[in-house]
């Protein structure tokens, strides 16, 4: 029985996704911005799906915008933020480890003309506050973002310390909450933020675009009045329904979720360097999102690893330049100083037990073996 | 007489499997530069070192191509 063990790629779906699909396909599906009943009806459904996705985030639903992907709310985000605020400066302030869609978000900036300053992270992935509220501090700042906690070894960020720091110097700073939401509790401080509903288990093509009032943003895109303005077309209500509810369904679990699976990493943290010889385990063992862990095996190459771990039943992501379509390491881990090669990232989710896991920690050591034998690497 | 580990060419985890068979035969305080085109060398050399306990001197260029110092410590 294959396990599935990539939950930061993509959720499972929750069982009420489905359920709620398709009941608002059937419902839902005449234009929420005309005027006769069956728009009417949908338009209902829309401000349904857009309040309880702004109460799930502490929002209001006049702050909240459904996009058609996370990196698209992501990328409106940081564009829209610092359009919005171009006569401050010109500057974007950034930690290196940001998911590559804001990195992407950055270049283009760049390439506009703009300039960015990205902060380092320590060994652990975190950034240091103090150094980020020094660049924030540099005058000339239109955007700040820092990611609530990081995609690929779950080191949380000092959300809370970096918004002062940003509220103190004036500057607006956007969360890519992605890997938080409907998981563990938003933090505060954003003027910004940005989550994608099939990390939590909604659909695929549904992102979440979150601005306060007050916060200056313009769009980077032609003008459209859907969405208060920020997202262009037609919106996929189907979807929006389906991602509200499961939003509402993973929150109402999350705190029961985070006890049951914040122990079953603890375990693969513990055990994979007990089990296997010359592994790293990176990321902050106790600061960290409680469903995720990446570690790196010493002489393996990454994609035999992952190949091999897929022959034996278990579906996990690696950071290894040779498992990315780039060629080039992961740029977390690259940030971060640590080992890339024979890298592994396992995330659970609902479904995920505790056999499943017990298999995989079984299975892991003789996988490596085996590649270390095949390699002649062994006794290296 | 340094000691060049020409690795151009080869992929990742190559570079540093060579670099680690290649330590053990220099003297202690000795050096060994490994040439890697390969990008994720000029990360996990360094990794390497720290988990191997040698030292990592810096980074360079051979003739343009991205070179890696490393001096044997044990």
């Amino acid at each position: 029985m294959p396990a599935y063990l990539d939950a930061a790629s993509t959720a499972p779906p929750h069982p009420v996704t489905r359920a709620a699909l398709l009941a608002a396909l059937d419902d839902g599906w005449a234009d929420p911005g005309k005027l006769y009943g069956a728009a009417r009806q949908a338009r209902l459904l829309l401000d349904a799906a857009r309040e309880s996705v702004a109460d799930c985030l502490g929002a209001r639903p006049d702050e909240v915008s459904f996009a058609a992907s996370g990196t698209q709310a992501a990328q409106l985000a940081v564009l829209g933020g610092l359009g919005g605020r171009r006569r401050a400066g010109g500057r974007l302030v950034h930690a290196a480890v940001e998911h590559s869609c804001v990195l992407h978000a950055a270049a283009t900036h760049a390439a506009a003309g703009g300039t960015v300053t990205a902060v380092p992270v320590d060994r652990l992935g975190r950034v240091d506050p103090e150094a980020y509220a020094a660049a924030v501090r540099q005058g000339g700042v239109a955007l700040a973002a820092l990611q609530s906690a990081n995609h690929e070894v779950g080191t949380v960020q000092p959300v809370a310390e970096v918004g002062a720091a940003c509220t103190a110097a004036g500057v607006p700073l956007y969360v890519d909450a992605a890997q938080s939401v409907g998981r563990v509790p938003v933090p505060a401080g954003w003027a910004l933020l940005s989550a994608s509903a099939h990390k939590w288990g909604g659909p695929p093509g549904v992102g979440v675009l979150a601005v306060r009032k007050g916060t200056r943003w313009r769009s980077p895109w032609p003008a459209d009045d859907r969405e208060g303005g920020r997202v262009s077309g037609f919106p996929n209500l189907p979807a929006i329904v389906a991602a509200a509810a499961s939003l509402r369904a993973a929150c109402a679990e999350a705190v029961a979720e985070a006890a049951r699976l914040a122990p079953l990493v603890d375990r693969i943290r513990a055990e994979v360097p007990r089990l296997v010889p010359d592994v790293e385990v990176v990321g902050d063992p106790v600061g960290r999102l409680p469903h995720l862990v990446t570690f790196s095996c010493l002489y393996v190459d990454g994609e035999a690893l992952l190949t091999e771990l897929d022959r034996r039943g278990f579906a996990v992501s690696s950071g290894s330049s040779c498992t990315s379509s780039t060629v080039r390491p992961s740029h977390v881990l690259e940030a971060m100083g640590v080992l890339s090669h024979g890298n592994v990232r396992v995330s659970l989710h609902r479904g995920t037990t505790d056999a499943e896991v017990a298999q995989f920690l079984a299975v892991l050591p003789e996988v490596v073996a085996e590649l270390r034998r095949t390699a002649g690497v062994a006794g290296l | 007489m340094p000691v060049i580990l020409d690795c151009r060419g080869r992929r990742c985890p190559l570079p540093v499997i060579e670099l680690a068979r290649m330590i053990g035969q220099v003297g202690i305080g000795a050096t060994v530069t490994v040439l890697a085109d390969d990008p994720a060398a000029r990360l996990d050399i360094p990794a390497w070192c720290r988990m191997r306990d040698q030292e990592y001197v810096g980074a360079s260029t051979w003739d343009g191509v991205p070179a890696y110092t490393v001096r044997r410590t044990g």
